[in-house]
């Protein structure tokens, strides 16, 4: 569904690549979690993914097709195949929850009838049933996030990138989330989701892919935010291992009163 | 749908961004009736060329007992000289040229006159005597009024030729440079009124950022993305065009059309129909003007 081959990422340079010859495949229908510090290449690799930038070299397969080789009039195509879910929930503050989701069907030209149809479905997929009148302001983070991941799905992407979507939430909160990512993806929706939550990814216990300084470190199956085997892992200055495993509570937590 | 859902976008934009909107309104209505102005002049040079043109004569005014040119030395025209002069008008060298012509005695010119200036009191002071009597030619080509000039300015008992087209092109080239300077006002706001509407998508593109980022992500075409920040300038010019057209039409009728026309009734004057031709032109210019300089701002502050 996604693939990577050795992809190079040059932002500016003379610095070091943001992505350096990363050779990455991801199956359709796979749950993928990208982790790595800040600045490892996480969101370049879906901006990569998006066709927000086009790699320095190498080559970004989405579903078959090489994206850097799209004409721009067929980028729009590309992306409604493509969910994405932010940190910061993105949502449009005047509009309801429903209008929020509706948005992503109206501005592709869907029919109002599909839209009245689909809308509450994917609200109940998402566990927000009849709150479809609510103003996003009206919400909690995770009841604002699981709107946002409703506008994501509403128009059945193949494929769903999460960029840090508990970010801004508590731990159980998060779970929530994760939750409703793991029905999306075990309706078939390959879901790629870049997180520092080691919580979350030690529960899931699904693919983990570590990026470092724009390289591939770790690609594990069924694994733990860290690696098992440690010893694979040149010890970086100014971050000890340690320190990572006793951050049990993200950024964010407690903002759900907002 | 898509219809429905560009429509509701314009209008958000349009009622967000009312005072922008209100004032590119006001520029492109103010540039485009200066446009207007200027094409007013220019229908009306080619109407009076039209009307004049036909009826323009060269005039040989023959001396009278008044006049003083270094012709009339011998005092006024004889019979004998006239007859010579209108020979002349009928021999084939100078015939080739004349279309026709007639002789209007002192009586008949005291008479065009006075209905020329019926409403003045000159009329009382002027005695046909004072009037002088000509040969009225009409040209087969109005251009070759300098070998009539030639012809006949030197002969005995001519006081002066004159042709009448060139009192009509002084008028003209005043009209014309009323219109220059119409149209070098009319830049000079186009040029304002490209810059404010270029702001004012700009600011509307800034507003919505939110939104046309997620329409970016869900894949909305670029079609859907723009065309509503396009039509709101879109539709603001042509509301400014179509109030210059409303003024251009109203200068026509109630100016030209009942102030002028009753000061001046032998002059024809444009119709406010006429007028009314311009505005299909200054509609397009509005649309031209609004549509390239939102597509180039949104080229460079909206990402799609």
């Amino acid at each position: 569904m996604i693939r990577f081959d050795n992809v190079t990422m040059v932002y500016d340079k003379k610095a070091r690549p943001a992505l350096d010859s990363v050779s990455i495949e991801i199956e359709r229908g796979e749950f993928a979690f990208l982790v790595g510090p800040s600045g490892s290449g996480k969101s370049t690799f879906l901006r990569l993914v998006l066709r927000e930038d086009r790699a320095t070299a190498g080559a970004v397969f989405v579903a078959g097709q090489n994206v850097a080789k799209l004409s721009s009039w067929r980028v729009p195509r590309l992306r409604r195949g493509i969910g994405v879910v932010f940190q910061d929930f993105r949502l449009l503050p005047q509009k309801t929850v429903f209008a929020n989701v509706a948005f992503a069907m109206q501005v592709i030209g869907k029919n109002r009838s599909v839209i009245r149809e689909t809308v509450p479905e994917v609200l109940k997929t998402v566990g927000l049933e009849g709150m479809g009148h609510r103003m996003p302001h009206e919400l909690s983070g995770g009841e604002q996030q699981r709107v946002a991941i409703a506008r994501a799905v509403v128009n059945r992407p193949g494929i769903l990138l999460a960029d840090e979507p508990t970010g801004n939430l508590d731990p159980t909160t998060s779970q929530g989330i994760m939750q409703v990512l793991d029905k999306i993806n075990q309706n078939g929706t390959t879901v790629v989701m870049a997180t520092h939550d080691d919580d979350i990814v030690n529960s899931m216990r699904k693919r983990v892919i570590e990026l470092g300084a724009g390289r591939v470190l770790r690609d594990e199956a069924k694994a733990l935010y860290t690696s098992m085997m440690p010893a694979v892992r040149p010890p970086r200055l100014g971050e000890p291992a340690e320190d990572r495993h006793s951050v049990s509570s993200p950024a964010g937590a407690g903002e759900e009163e907002i | 749908m898509r219809l429905a859902f560009i429509l509701g976008e314009i209008a958000s934009g349009l009622r967000r961004n009312l005072s922008m909107v209100v004032s590119v309104i006001l520029v492109t209505f103010v540039s485009l009736t200066f446009v207007g102005a200027a094409g007013i002049l220019q229908l009306q040079i080619n109407q009076m060329k039209g009307y004049w043109y036909d009826r323009v004569q060269v005039a040989i005014f023959l001396c009278g007992p008044g006049s003083s040119s270094a012709g009339c030395a011998s005092g006024p025209v004889t019979p004998d000289q006239q007859k010579a002069i209108q020979a002349l008008l009928d021999s084939p060298a100078v015939s080739q040229y004349i279309s026709d012509y007639h002789y209007e005695s002192q009586a008949e010119a005291y008479q065009h006159f006075k209905e020329q200036f019926a409403n003045s009191p000159i009329v009382d002071s002027v005695t046909p005597d004072q009037l002088p009597s000509s040969f009225r030619i009409n040209l087969k080509d109005p251009q070759k009024y300098q070998i009539i000039s030639e012809t006949f300015s030197s002969r005995p008992g001519v006081e002066t030729v004159i042709d009448q087209r060139q009192l009509l092109e002084k008028l003209f080239s005043v009209m014309n440079g009323a219109s220059v300077v119409a149209i070098v006002i009319a830049a000079v706001m186009i040029v304002c009124a490209i810059l404010l509407i270029g702001t004012t998508i700009r600011l509307s593109a800034f507003s919505r950022r939110r939104e046309t980022g997620i329409m970016r992500l869900v894949g909305a075409s670029k079609l859907v993305i723009q065309l509503p920040f396009v039509l709101e300038g879109v539709i603001a010019a042509v509301i400014g065009a179509v109030l210059a057209s409303a003024t251009v039409w109203a200068v026509a009728k109630f100016f030209l059309g009942d102030v002028l026309a009753q000061q001046y009734p032998d002059t024809a004057f444009i119709s406010p129909g006429q007028a009314l031709m311009l505005s299909p032109l200054l509609v397009g210019l509005g649309v031209v003007l609004a549509g390239t300089s939102s597509m180039l701002t949104l080229r460079r502050y909206l990402k799609v």
